[in-house]
């Protein structure tokens, strides 16, 4: 059995290197001096380890600036969605109002409208509200997650009606209901809603590119790309201002693996 | 008594109502009312300044017209037809190897896993390094085979040019397959987007009863029989579900271009100028935002019309176990 499953693993090591291997290329690169980066062929491990690299990254561009925009941009989206998300679930789920379920109709419809669709039109309305180049532009828009919705629908809607029956006896109203009785019970919903909206948000690029004009305001990703086009021949720094960027999230990733990993394989199957 | 139903039932709907609000009132300033305009947009010659001409259906028959349209689309079209189909096999193909109660799961899933939560920017950067021609790990590597010397992100020779040695551009246009530069845009799709797709896979696999396979072992089937006839049909949902999922993704890829391509971006002979970037090019660079409207129709109806095919073709083929 053991000599049977050698192979598999050699195959699955090689495609592992493979996954890898870019990363720790990145890793290499931003340890290195100019000089030795653009030695041919490469060297695997720095000569000399160049820390200052890392050093020289803040020195050229606004990096915390970057990571703190980002940070208030993805806290802020994320408490809207997990507001109006929360509130428009538990309507559609335990509420009865006409037009409620051609209003959810809707909201689904609204998901499959691909981003140019609105983009354009949404930069118009954000350049009349005057929040282009502003945080707004970038948070409130993002602060309804339709597809959150429609997983806390789902799940507020197969919890027992004994529930409800219980805590209406009890004297809760709705709103209590909501924060005593059903949001304890819909951990998993709200955390793989948070798992994609801190990613989602973290990564995002197109939207803050077209929004945001000074490099005061930027996000990380914007700010990096901008960074790259700039600097695009000083790979050293490149890798050094890359690996900062990413390090946040890959930690997240690493403490919040299981989480991050079931959110995603269990929205992919078929309800 | 009938009075006092009848005004309970009022107040639950505008509560119900209260509660939605929030949610409404983002989606229809931002979604709602932006589709709206966004019809409107269309039918102008809309620049910078506001609302100039009235051109009604000009702006799409321009698009239709619009040579570069077409090259953009056929661009799309070949990063899609190589990056879904490879990542679709590649992942199920990993996914069954690690489904088979092996050792060290975790860290193999932890390891593919990585470059789906790194964001397309980082990723993009480090890979530009890495194709890079003359200094690039990818060339250095190749090199150890005795290939390599490509020019990558710089080459806008097409792949079936290459494979076939046709020098001297005999093969035309449109059947010379993505450029070079396009071939390393897939590459690195497929590496980013591979572990997202074996996540899936493996957890459409787990829920297949392992009885199935033990009655099939009992039975005399191999390996492979096995798969094509347990494997393959209960994982057709889930097929289904990456194969629209990646053909999404895979249309409005964006950053990549404008961060590894070029100068100028989409290059070289605009052969990696996509959908998206040339929707993104009109609208926010030359400031046309009618004409770019009207090609964000475009994209739609052919996410749209992809989505209505997919559904009409496949799922009659889906078993729904």
């Amino acid at each position: 059995m053991r000599l049977r499953s050698f192979p598999i693993h050699l195959l699955l090591v090689v495609c592992g290197i493979a996954m890898v291997l870019p990363f720790f290329w990145m890793l290499t690169t931003s340890l290195k001096t100019p000089l030795e980066a653009l030695q041919f062929p490469p060297t695997w491990i720095p000569k000399v380890f160049q820390f200052d690299n890392y050093l020289e990254v803040f020195r050229q561009i606004p990096l915390w600036r970057y990571m703190a925009n980002t940070v208030l941009i993805t806290f802020a989206s994320l408490t809207g969605v997990l507001l109006t998300g929360v509130l428009a679930a538990y309507a559609f789920a335990r509420f009865r109002f006409p037009g409620r379920e051609i209003l959810f109709m809707l909201f689904l419809a609204l998901m499959m409208i691909p981003l140019p669709v609105y983009l354009v039109p949404s930069y118009m309305i954000l350049f009349r509200l005057g929040w282009i180049d502003t945080y707004l532009a970038m948070i409130v828009p993002w602060t309804v997650n339709i597809f959150g919705i429609f997983l806390l629908r789902q799940h507020f809607k197969q919890l027992p009606q004994d529930l409800f029956d219980a805590a209406r006896i009890d004297g809760c109203g709705r709103f209590r209901t909501l924060l005593s009785v059903v949001l304890p019970l819909s951990k998993p919903p709200l955390v793989t809603i948070t798992v994609f909206n801190v990613i989602g948000s973290w990564n995002s690029f197109f939207w803050p590119l077209i929004v945001t004009h000074s490099d005061s305001i930027r996000p990380l990703q914007v700010g990096l790309a901008y960074f790259s086009r700039e600097q695009s021949t000083n790979y050293t720094l490149l890798m050094a201002a890359t690996t900062m960027a990413i390090i946040p999230l890959i930690l997240l990733f690493f403490i919040a693996q299981k989480q991050i990993i079931q959110s995603q394989a269990r929205t992919g199957l078929k309800e | 008594m009938p009075s006092s139903s009848a005004s309970r039932k009022l107040k639950e709907a505008g509560v119900g109502f209260l509660y939605l609000l929030p949610a409404l009132l983002v989606l229809a300033a931002f979604r709602i009312l932006p589709i709206l305009l966004s019809a409107r947009v269309s039918l102008y010659d809309w620049g910078m300044a506001g609302a100039r001409e009235f051109v009604g259906l000009g702006n799409y028959l321009a698009v239709l017209q619009d040579p570069v349209f077409w090259k953009s689309l056929l661009n799309t079209g070949w990063y899609m037809v190589f990056t879904v189909p490879i990542q679709l096999f590649l992942a199920l193909f990993i996914a069954v190897l690690l489904n088979q109660r092996i050792r060290w799961l975790g860290a193999y899933r932890t390891v593919y896993y990585l470059p789906v939560v790194t964001s397309i920017v980082a990723v993009s950067i480090v890979w530009k390094w890495i194709l890079h021609p003359d200094r690039g790990l990818l060339n250095y590597i190749l090199s150890w085979v005795g290939a390599g010397g490509l020019r990558w992100l710089q080459d806008p020779r097409g792949l079936f040019q290459l494979v076939f040695g046709d020098t001297r551009n005999l093969i035309p246009l449109a059947l010379r397959g993505p450029s070079i530069a396009m071939c390393s845009l897939i590459i690195m799709g497929v590496w980013k987007g591979l572990g997202y797709n074996i996540v899936i896979f493996l957890a459409g696999l787990q829920n297949i009863p392992k009885t199935y396979y033990e009655a099939a072992r009992i039975d005399g089937a191999g390996r492979f029989r096995m798969f094509r006839s347990i494997t393959w049909p209960l994982i057709s949902p889930t097929t289904y579900y990456v194969l629209i999922m990646s053909s999404i993704v895979a249309f409005e890829t964006f950053a990549q271009v404008w961060i590894m391509t070029g100068p100028p971006s989409g290059g070289p002979l605009s052969t990696t100028k996509v959908v998206m970037y040339y929707f993104y090019e009109n609208s926010f660079e030359f400031w046309r935002l009618g004409y770019g409207a009207s090609i964000a129709f475009f994209a739609f109806l052919i996410i749209l019309g992809l989505t209505i095919i997919q559904r009409l073709v496949l799922e009659r083929r889906v078993h729904y176990g």
